[in-house]
């Protein structure tokens, strides 16, 4: 992994707005051109510094949404309530604005197309958003390994990427796109809203189903699962996870914080 | 040279002395962990203390509670950038584990189960500066928080404060945890913002 061969320090770096686009109401994806960046692996994140006239500073994590391409990197933002930093990333930043940042910080939950194998991505509100940029990864790489996401959301009006999603979906052969939603679905869904249940998710590999035996992965290796959200999410996914047979050695998580999503 | 983000105030919540750089105050207790909650139970815990010439001692939950354990209270200083002020806790101070074995070792890394490791210069977890806790705010300590039993050492970034804590590993050199070959600072000192290798 290239995040654990880096040696000397992670400098700030100038960072501005380009672009951005809206992703939900509350959340948006910003397009930031950061010269003298490194590049990242699919699933790291940066420090974003943001400072105030009078020299006031805060920090907070962001996941990188995009691929890896040039000096530039897409965070999305989800603006959480009476926040610090999300609601001026989500709200008050103009393209030309500017920030730092430094990065790629994360070496473990990262995938890159040397791993081969079957993955399965769960999930929650903005935990999204690094498993976005897996899914973008594979696709850029040209990568066959088989993709399973689970994505909960509070409602369809609350999910990111939706049409990149939905393309996907159609077109990647060897990609699965599931989405739960906890508060309101859509009409004629089969599944009536709630939180992330244990049918919500596939059950190992290697376990011997009736109608076809042992699954594909299960001699080639075993699946691979991301689980990325809040807290709670994270928590209750990795259990299920555990319940429907994942050993708890090949689940990677990260956790954004202690509610919402 | 610093960049100004235009149009952002921040909460400039004036400066909090207990508060290190780049850091803030929640109220929340945020989970940083790589994978899985991990579930002990009590009765099949055990604490190995490896010295460097191989010789272990082993504890079991039982002996863990028959040391004299004490409350104390401090603050909490996550690298994701939260801190925690005035957190309490009820645990074993490391040095009453190891004071009795006379090592010469100069470093210490911390196993758990699950396969999480970090490493920690010895003297950073004697002295009164480093417990093997089972207790916060009162409660047992939650499985989500490293119950049944984590380590603290309040003075360094909280991932050296390892969770399902199952055992400290003496030596002479110091080998590298797990966040520790990752990228992030071999030491961790929130006051020195030693987030991440050479900072
Ligand atoms: C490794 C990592 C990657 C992350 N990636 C992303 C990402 O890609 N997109 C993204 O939107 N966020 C991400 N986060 C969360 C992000 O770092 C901030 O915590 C979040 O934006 C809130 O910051 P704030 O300053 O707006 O709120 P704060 O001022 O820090 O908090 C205000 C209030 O909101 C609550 N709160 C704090 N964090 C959250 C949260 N995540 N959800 C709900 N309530 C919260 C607090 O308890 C507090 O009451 C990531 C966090 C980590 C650790």
């Amino acid at each position: 992994m290239s995040g654990s061969l880096r040696r000397g320090a992670l400098r700030w770096l100038r960072a501005r707005l380009e672009a951005s686009r809206t992703e939900t109401t509350s959340a948006r994806t910003l397009r930031l051109t950061v010269p003298g960046w490194s590049g990242h692996e699919a699933g790291q994140h940066v420090d974003v510094k943001l400072t105030a006239e009078d020299g006031y500073s805060a920090q907070r994590s962001y996941s990188i949404a995009s691929a890896a391409d040039g000096d530039g990197l897409e965070l999305t933002v989800q603006a959480v309530d009476r926040g610090e930093v999300s609601p001026y990333l989500v709200e008050v930043m103009q393209p030309g604005d500017e920030l730092e940042l430094r990065g790629p910080i994360g070496g473990w939950f990262t995938w890159s197309a040397k791993l081969s194998g079957p993955i399965l991505l769960v999930g929650g509100g903005s935990g999204i958003v690094p498993l976005m940029a897996m899914l973008r990864q594979r696709i850029r790489a040209g990568s066959a390994s088989p993709f399973h996401l689970v994505y909960s959301a509070r409602s369809p009006d609350h999910v990111f990427y939706q049409d990149e999603l939905q393309d996907i979906g159609r077109r990647s052969r060897g990609v699965t796109i599931d989405k739960i939603f906890t508060r309101s679905g859509s009409l004629g869904d089969e599944r009536s809203p709630g939180r992330l249940r244990a049918e919500d998710l596939p059950a190992a590999s290697g376990e011997i189903s009736p109608a076809t035996g042992p699954t594909a992965s299960d001699a080639a290796g075993r699946t691979r699962v991301y689980v990325c959200g809040p807290t709670a999410f994270v928590e209750r996914a990795t259990q299920l996870l555990i319940e429907r047979g994942h050993p708890a050695d090949v689940i990677r998580t990260e956790r954004f914080g202690p509610t919402g999503g | 040279m610093s960049v100004i983000s235009r149009g952002f105030g921040g909460r400039g919540s004036g400066s909090d002395p207990r508060v290190p750089p780049g850091q803030y105050v929640t109220d929340d207790f945020p989970v940083l962990s790589a994978g899985p909650t991990q579930y002990v139970d009590t009765e099949d815990w055990r604490f190995d203390i490896t010295d460097i010439d191989g010789s272990r001692t082993t504890l079991t939950w039982e002996r863990l509670m028959a040391l004299p354990s004490e409350e104390f209270t401090v603050d909490i200083h996550c690298v994701t950038k939260w801190s925690k002020l005035g957190t309490t806790w009820r645990g074993v101070p490391v040095s009453s584990l190891l004071d009795g074995l006379g090592t010469e070792a100069e470093y210490a890394l911390v196993h758990c189960y699950g396969g999480y490791s970090t490493n920690i210069p010895l003297e950073d977890l004697l002295d009164g500066k480093a417990w093997i806790v089972f207790e916060y705010d009162g409660g047992e300590l939650d499985p989500v928080h490293g119950g049944p039993a984590r380590l603290l050492v309040p003075h360094l970034y909280l991932w050296k404060s390892a969770k399902w804590v199952n055992g400290i590993e003496l030596r002479l050199d110091e080998q590298l945890g797990f966040w520790e070959s990752l990228g992030y600072h071999e030491y961790g000192d929130p006051w020195l913002e030693q987030r991440y290798i050479g900072d």
